[in-house]
Parts: C-alpha cells; sequence; structure tokens
C-alpha cells in the first residue's frame, strides 16, 4: 500500500534537489578545471588518481559486502580472491572474472557449505 | 534501419562509427553485469517500501547514481526534510568532484552529447575510462554511457515488474559491483608506477574506516587526494634541491 502522507510534491522537490546536486557535481570540476590543464599538479593528478580511486571503491564495495552479511566475511574474502585469480590467470576477461567471482560469491552464501561437506561426507 | 542506409552516401558517418558503437557496448558488458541484477534490487526495494512503481527510473533519471538512490528508498519513506536529502546527496555523490581530473570528456565535440556525458558522468563511466584509457572516441564514450543507463534503468524496472511475483532478490548478486571495481583495480595498477598511488589509496581507506566509519568512501577520497597533493608536494621540493646542489 502506498502511504498516505506521500506528498507527490514532496517527491517531486526530493527529484528537482538530487537532480541540481547531482549535475553540480558531475559539471563543474570540468569547467574549474579548463584552465589547469597545462599545471604540472593536474597532469599529475590525472596519473596518479585513476588507480586510487578504483582500489578505494573496490575496497569500499566490499566493505558493503562484510558490513551488511557479517557472516559472509569469508564467502566475501574467497570470492574477491577467485575473482582476482580469474582475472590475473584467464587473460583478464573483465566478464568472464566478475562472472566467475560473482557465481562463487552467491553460492557461497546461498548454500550451506559445512553441511553440504557433511552431506558428501 | 533503413533510414541510414538511404542517409549514407550523403553524410559517409567514417567506417569507424559501427565499430566504435559495438567497442563502447562491449566495454558496458561487464559493469552492466552488475549493474542490471542491483537495478533490479533496487526496483524491488522501491515497491517494498510502498512507495509508487514510477519512482525507481524517475530517481534513475533524476540522480543516476546507484548507492544514493538506494540511500533516497529509506530517506523518502521517512519523509526526511529536503535540506537532509541535499546534504546527504552532497556527501555521498562528492566523488564524482573528483572524475574530471581524468574522464576522456573532451573527445565528445557535440555539445548536447557533452552535456549527456557529464550528466551520466556514473563510477562505472569513469571506472572504464579509468582502466582502459586509450583509444576514447565520441561514439565509443556516447554508447558506453548509454549502455550504462538502459542497464540500470531497464534494471529498475524489471525489479518493479518482477515485486509481486519474486520473495526477494537474488542473495549475493550486489558482489558484482565489487568483483568489477577489484579487475578494473587490477588493469589500472599494471605497471610499477602505480604502486605509491595504490598504497597512498589503501592508507586514505584505512584511515577513513578507523576515522569515520560512516563517511568512510568520502574521507578516503579526500585524504587520497591531499596524500598526492602531499606526493606532488614533495616531488616538487627533491626536484628543486636536486637542481640547488
Amino acid at each position: 500500500m502506498p502511504d498516505a502522507a506521500l506528498d507527490p510534491w514532496y517527491l517531486a522537490w526530493v527529484l528537482v534537489t538530487v537532480f541540481a546536486i547531482d549535475l553540480a557535481l558531475r559539471a563543474l570540476p570540468f569547467a574549474a578545471l579548463k584552465p589547469l590543464r597545462a599545471s604540472a599538479l593536474v597532469r599529475s593528478l590525472t596519473v596518479w588518481m585513476p588507480v586510487g580511486v578504483l582500489a578505494i571503491l573496490a575496497a569500499e564495495t566490499l566493505r558493503g559486502s562484510l558490513v551488511g552479511d557479517p557472516g559472509g566475511a569469508v564467502s566475501a574474502l574467497v570470492a574477491v580472491g577467485v575473482t582476482v585469480a580469474v582475472h590475473l590467470l584467464g587473460g583478464r576477461r573483465t566478464l568472464l572474472s566478475v562472472g566467475a567471482g560473482t557465481f562463487t560469491y552467491v553460492l557461497l552464501v546461498n548454500v550451506d557449505v559445512a553441511a553440504a561437506l557433511r552431506g558428501l561426507l | 534501419m533503413t533510414v541510414s542506409t538511404t542517409a549514407a552516401p550523403q553524410a559517409p558517418p567514417g567506417p569507424s562509427r559501427r565499430a566504435e558503437i559495438a567497442a563502447g557496448v562491449r566495454l558496458s558488458l561487464a559493469a552492466g553485469l552488475g549493474m542490471f541484477p542491483i537495478g533490479i534490487a533496487f526496483g524491488l526495494l522501491v515497491v517494498q517500501a510502498g512507495l509508487p512503481w514510477w519512482v525507481a527510473p524517475a530517481l534513475s533519471l533524476a540522480a543516476y547514481a546507484g548507492s544514493l538512490e538506494l540511500l533516497l528508498i529509506g530517506l523518502i519513506t521517512t519523509a526526511t526534510p529536503l535540506a537532509t536529502i541535499a546534504l546527504t546527496t552532497l556527501l555521498v555523490n562528492f566523488r564524482h568532484v573528483f572524475y574530471a581530473f581524468s574522464f576522456p570528456l573532451h573527445v565528445v565535440r557535440n555539445r548536447v552529447a557533452k552535456a549527456y556525458s557529464v550528466y551520466a558522468l556514473i563510477d562505472e563511466a569513469y571506472a572504464v575510462t579509468a582502466a582502459s584509457r586509450d583509444g576514447w572516441s565520441s561514439w565509443r564514450l556516447l554508447s558506453t554511457q548509454i549502455a550504462f543507463q538502459v542497464y540500470w534503468v531497464g534494471g529498475g524496472l524489471a525489479g518493479v515488474a518482477v515485486a509481486s511475483v519474486m520473495p526477494g532478490p537474488i542473495k549475493g548478486l550486489e558482489f558484482a559491483l565489487c568483483a568489477l571495481f577489484v579487475t578494473l583495480t587490477l588493469d589500472a595498477a599494471r605497471s610499477r608506477g602505480q604502486v605509491p598511488s595504490l598504497l597512498l589509496a589503501g592508507l586514505a581507506f584505512t584511515a577513513a574506516i578507523v576515522l569515520a566509519p560512516d563517511a568512510a568512501l568520502f574521507v578516503a577520497l579526500l585524504l587520497f587526494v591531499l596524500l598526492l597533493l602531499g606526493r606532488f608536494a614533495l616531488g616538487v621540493l627533491r626536484s628543486r634541491r636536486g637542481s640547488d646542489a
């Protein structure tokens, strides 16, 4: 049931607010950086930033999995290991690596591995 | 399409246009594998929270930032004041400020296309361009970005559609996003010269989860940039001392 208290104007203002702030955050840095393109500092940051930002995003999404499901910590770490191994050994085919890592994680968090092993023995 | 065959002789699109669009879509697939399932989860959550179904596509067009949209579901259902929503948006998405440094926006010439490219500069778009730095053309970049939005909005609509028949999202599918960032980090870290940046990023993230676990992403990115500024200053000092000696 939709909430009776939910005001369509409130929803509209949320959409407008979020749109304006998001677009400003994405657009303003381009305008600000334009005259700085040639500077040594900006050129250094352009080379240094991507790998670190990607690593931080990877760490944060991993932390999200760990915080969201503390019981699945081992599953998440195993799945990261599978992702890295498949990526480095499988010729850096991203779709394959992401698929293998995700499949591993989904399998581990949905199947009771200990019980399955007991059943096998 | 018949239109393109008749228009082709007058305005040759260049032999590479189709290839560029195909390459752009191909580059979007791996991230799409993560975005589509998370989009489904997002659509399911919108309906389960008691919000009208159209809130899912509306947020995906207005905010177009997955982590923020998932947060907004909770904030909207509790009728959070607009000021709080504005501040949350600013903090959660502040990381986009850093993306302008290396996003290849300069390859896009058309003004409308450029505006769309900026609007659609999501984590995944930045990540894909950061991982493979060269070879971007206007058609390739735009087709990657449009494909991303199709995956995300489509996933949300699919989630809304199956909300009534499915008991819940498949547990653990959201891990695809983490796996994607892991592979992209590996691709960006191929040369030994990237090791200092990786170490500084690790330092920034560790400090962030200790100092501000609730805003770890924001603080980690801020610290990382500060550390890089320090690294640059150190390099300038060293070269100056070297030229003096």
